[in-house]
């Protein structure tokens, strides 16, 4: 981790993890704050299994436990799992989901900083799309006490009371309203977003807050240097500049750019997420271009596609692109002419 | 060739060594849209037999009149008539079950296996071992398509031979998890095979690393070595 000056002592894997973990505290303070607890026992459970898998996978493959299972790593990537995921899924989707990231998307593939795919975000595109009516078990705010939550989660909980408790997420609720074929006369932003309960001051009721903390967190890792600004900027501004453009020619079609930053995952997405260390760009053009590609992605799957949120689907699609961003973008080495590459050729004389 | 002559050797090089599907991953896009079942599965595995055995004997029978230049060609032409007598036979005798498969009925021309062991077997080897060569590699497709069908059936919706009844009306498919088992839907999409193919392919070459691994450490602590080879070289 240590770059050329060396006058800074290079961070340890875990001191980075931790910090990741303490920046993440603000967002899910106001989570529990409206939606209730129920966050809190998934995230246990998400911890719990990442633990016991990254246990069993390195033990499998022969490496030292105590290095790999202190690093912090299994963790941050199962809180990121808990806090995509609708806080009331049942128990077991979470610890499916879990074992997934940390077995086949991280250590199949070669363990902490060898895997192409966010494991999170694995994790969440293979169950949005094999659990949809899963997925969408979001609580009302202030709906439920902390009791029916956990009686929800562990299956508990008869399941015919259970649509009564839960509400649509901000873009659901805007996607149903705008694409509803049954209604005759078809809504417009305005009229779906004016007379909704899940919908707040600036755009999701509660969500806008939850996105507020993890901008805190967020920006305090900037200031820690534990991410730079290249990934969060480019992404964030890649997203208002084209909601704010297609607001501006059709509001009646699209939602305006605070909705799209505060409605969803876009906060959590672009300094968590976005900014993994491995499955991102690394030099800093192909970061660029990376958060861009994220950020067009996630609104054009959004806007079109027919999931809720694009963002694990658009940060996939462009992991796939990484290598050849980064191999394209390299930047000059000291003391050669920047001429050589313009060649086209990448072999040195 | 002297060495494949060897009849078990061609059966083992067919179902294990040089497995179509685990070793020389031939036929990936059947396996990916036919594997969703179980049925489905055995049913296309044994329509892949059927055209593999008669391809092979047929090429093999004919292989001195075929002009070595045009020999592609010529056969793709037979095997294409026997993929139509085969896919008529199916609409015939078996008509959901041909409404099921489709189009990968007809396709099993442009499977890469049936050409491979008609270019690389039956054209150069005589009309038993080639015979014997077409029905063993289809028998290693068979049961690795059928693997993935039942795995992909048992763990995307909690049942094992749904569709039996397109085969055998008397019977009926069971659900073999619990009813209220959600599914798990990816299994039944195309990623779901790649995930199981490449989960047996691990497998595979796990089971062939330890006995090689078993095989070098005999060799090591084998006192005497001629006691060993004694069979070999008799």
């Amino acid at each position: 981790m240590s770059n050329s000056p060396y006058l800074l002592k290079a961070t340890s894997v875990q001191s980075v993890m931790l910090r990741v973990l303490l920046a993440l505290l603000p967002g899910l303070s106001a989570y529990v704050w409206f939606f209730g607890a129920a966050i809190v026992v998934q995230i246990v459970l998400a911890s719990l299994t990442a633990r016991a898998a990254e246990a069993l996978v390195l033990y499998l493959r022969g490496k030292p436990l105590a290095l790999f299972l202190t690093d912090g790593s299994a963790l941050v990537t199962a809180w990121l799992i808990a806090l995509s995921f609708p806080p009331l899924a049942p128990w077991w989707l979470v610890v499916l989901a879990t074992l997934i990231a940390i077995i086949v998307a991280k250590h199949l593939y070669g363990g902490l900083g060898q895997n192409p795919f966010n494991p999170a975000m694995v994790a969440f595109a293979l169950m949005i799309v094999a659990y949809p009516q899963f997925m969408s078990r979001w609580p009302g705010i202030d709906a439920i006490d902390f009791a029916t939550q956990w009686d929800i989660i562990f299956g508990l909980h008869a399941n015919q009371a259970l649509d009564a408790l839960t509400m649509a997420t901000p873009l659901d609720a805007l996607r149903t309203a705008l694409h509803s074929a049954s209604t005759t006369t078809p809504a417009t932003v305005a009229s779906a977003l004016a007379n909704n309960p899940a919908i707040g001051h600036i755009a999701g009721r509660g969500w806008e807050w939850i996105a507020a903390g993890h901008l805190v967190g967020g920006l305090w890792l900037v200031q820690q240097r534990i991410i730079t600004w290249h990934l969060p900027t480019a992404f964030l501004a890649t997203l208002l500049l084209l909601a704010g453009l297609a607001n501006a020619i059709n509001p009646n079609e699209f939602a305006g750019p605070l909705f799209h930053l505060f409605g969803g995952g876009a906060i959590l997405a672009a300094f968590f997420i976005v900014t993994d260390p491995v499955s991102a760009a690394t030099t800093p053009y192909g970061k660029l271009i990376f958060a861009v590609g994220v950020g067009l992605l996630t609104w054009v799957i959004r806007s079109f596609g027919a999931y809720p949120d694009g963002i694990a689907f658009a940060v996939l699609l462009m992991n796939i692109a990484v290598p050849l961003i980064d191999m394209t973008t390299q930047p000059r080495i000291f003391g050669h002419k920047r001429g050589h590459k313009k060649t086209g050729k990448n072999h040195h004389e | 060739m002297s060495a494949l002559n060897n009849l078990s050797d061609i059966a083992r090089n067919g179902v294990w060594k040089q497995n179509p599907l685990l070793v020389q991953l031939l036929g990936l896009c059947p396996l990916l849209a036919i594997s969703t079942t179980l049925v489905n599965a055995v049913s296309l595995g044994l329509a892949t037999i059927l055209v593999m055995l008669l391809a092979n004997f047929a090429i093999a029978g004919l292989r001195a009149l075929i002009p070595y230049e045009i020999r592609i060609p010529v056969f793709v032409l037979i095997i294409a008539a026997l993929v139509t007598v085969v896919d008529l036979s199916f609409n015939a005798f078996l008509h959901d079950l041909y409404l099921v498969l489709g189009i990968f009925i007809p396709l099993i021309v442009t499977n890469c296996i049936v050409l491979a062991r008609v270019e690389a077997f039956a054209a150069k080897n005589g009309l038993a071992a080639s015979t014997l060569d077409g029905v063993m590699m289809g028998a290693g497709f068979l049961w690795v398509i059928a693997l993935i069908g039942g795995l992909r059936e048992l763990i995307g919706q909690g049942t094992l031979f749904s569709g039996i009844e397109m085969v055998f009306p008397s019977l009926s498919g069971m659900q073999v998890l619990s009813a209220d088992y959600p599914g798990f839907l990816i299994m039944l999409l195309p990623p779901g095979a790649f995930f199981t193919l490449g989960l047996l392919i691990a497998g595979r070459n796990w089971i062939e690393t330890r006995a090689n691994q078993r095989l070098l450490d005999q060799r090591k602590h084998n006192d005497k070595p001629a006691e060993k080879t004694a069979p070999a070289t008799a």
